[in-house]
């Protein structure tokens, strides 16, 4: 019997990507889904023995790309997470809530390139299979991410640079 | 002689991607070149918040309709309230169906005779990851899902039966978090038991039986929380099983 791949296991990482992505746990929460009806829709093509995280986080970012293309950059989403309380003098809890307002800051492209490879440890042959771009398009876009979240938070919040070590 | 390094090999020295030998290289260059190693300091510095930041999703209970969604057969409807009424195959233990209805009223006793079928199917056929947490680190799982759950939980003891605790998971549903314990006799069969909070404190006189597409559920409510027994051993056997829990609980919490 041919065994259909099980999908489970990689949902704890895809949500992680997703809220990263997103900011917001019911909007990552929705992008899984989808991207969960998409891959049973076209696991078909998908081809046994490739590397089945790297099209499941291909179908995400197609998904993601087209929600941005239809309904505008969701920024205030990301924003949201700036609200939630920050229980006084843990440097974890300031630390993850620049994190999230420094991403929110970031364009699209190069959000994906530093979560996809900084966060999910994708290789940038792999990250480059799940963007659809060539290695070095990875690496120009990984650069310019990094630079620019580099002076966000150093720029924005002194504290930041005693997390930093 | 050294060759250059170049941007590209500052990034890969961060994610761990060079070859030892040129990671040798790298290293040495950034003792001669601060600037660079600042930027290299920095760099680690984000993956690290980043991990920090979002790695406590991992941990988070799987939603149970993703876990759902991630079992459906591929003629999977994209508009999601068909796709939720459709069948879905739970593929380890032979293929049987069992319907969804992802639709209100999930607190309904008739709803958690369901939805613990639901779970059992999605959950009982895993070889690798049955469980979240396994039973020798029982006291840990008690205490974990009993603090999520919000009530103090206790996994009865099926030895009489021949049936061992395998361990548990965090789940949710529409009706918040739920608890899932798995136990599993000699010749592997498993059966779960469903633990949630109940839509309205009435009580349930005893336990009820109910047939989910060839599952068997005895089901249960005692004060404010949910009880499902699910299985496929047949409904005698079944039976002695959920007498055996429904007694060891309702003692327990009235002790």
């Amino acid at each position: 019997m041919h065994a259909r791949p099980d999908l489970t296991e990689h949902l704890p990482r895809l949500r992680r990507y997703a809220r990263a992505l997103t900011g917001d746990a019911a909007r990552a929460d929705d992008l899984v889904q989808d991207t969960l009806e998409r891959a049973l829709a076209k696991l078909d093509l998908w081809q046994p023995g490739s590397n089945l995280r790297a099209w499941l986080f291909t179908l995400m970012h197609n998904l993601f790309v087209n929600q941005i293309r239809r309904q505008g950059p969701h920024e205030t989403l990301l924003d949201d997470a700036l609200d939630e309380p920050v229980s006084g003098g843990q440097m974890e809890a300031l630390a993850a809530r620049d994190i999230h307002a420094a991403l929110a800051k970031l364009p699209e492209s190069q959000r994906v390139i530093l979560l996809l490879v900084g966060l999910e440890q994708f290789s940038y042959g792999e990250a480059a299979e799940v963007l659809g771009v060539p290695v070095g398009t990875v690496m120009s876009r990984l650069s310019r991410a990094r630079e620019h979240m580099r002076h966000l938070l150093a720029g924005e919040s002194p504290i930041k640079l005693k997390v930093v070590k | 002689m050294t060759d250059a390094v170049y941007e590209h090999d500052l990034h890969a020295y961060v994610d761990g991607a060079l070859p030892e030998a040129r990671r040798l290289e790298v290293e040495a260059w950034l003792l001669a070149h601060p600037a660079d190693a600042a930027r290299v300091k920095a760099w680690s510095a984000q993956n690290q918040a980043l991990h920090a930041a979002f790695d406590a999703v991992l941990g988070e209970p799987l939603p149970l309709q993703l876990a759902r969604a991630a079992r459906r057969p591929s003629r999977a409807s994209p508009f999601r309230a068909v796709a939720a009424l459709l069948a879905m195959t739970a593929t380890g233990l032979g293929g049987y169906m069992i319907g969804i209805h992802a639709e209100q009223a999930a607190l309904a006793p008739t709803h958690l005779a369901r939805d613990a079928a639901i779970a059992h199917a999605v959950f009982s056929p895993e070889s690798r990851h049955p469980v979240e947490v396994d039973a020798t680190h029982a006291e840990h799982l008690v205490a974990w899902l009993s603090k999520r759950v919000g009530t103090p939980l206790h996994a009865p003891d099926f030895s009489a039966q021949g049936f061992k605790l395998l361990g548990g998971r965090l789940l949710t549903d529409e009706a918040g978090p739920v608890a899932q314990f798995m136990y599993e006799d000699r010749i592997e069969r498993r059966v779960t038991l469903y633990v949630r909070r109940a839509a309205t404190n009435r009580q349930l006189a005893t336990f009820r039986h109910a047939t989910e597409n060839d599952v068997d559920v005895f089901y249960w409510i005692d004060g404010d929380f949910g009880y499902a027994l699910s299985g496929q051993i047949g409904r005698q056997a079944m039976q002695q099983l959920a007498d055996a829990a429904y007694h060891q609980l309702t003692s327990a919490t009235r002790r």
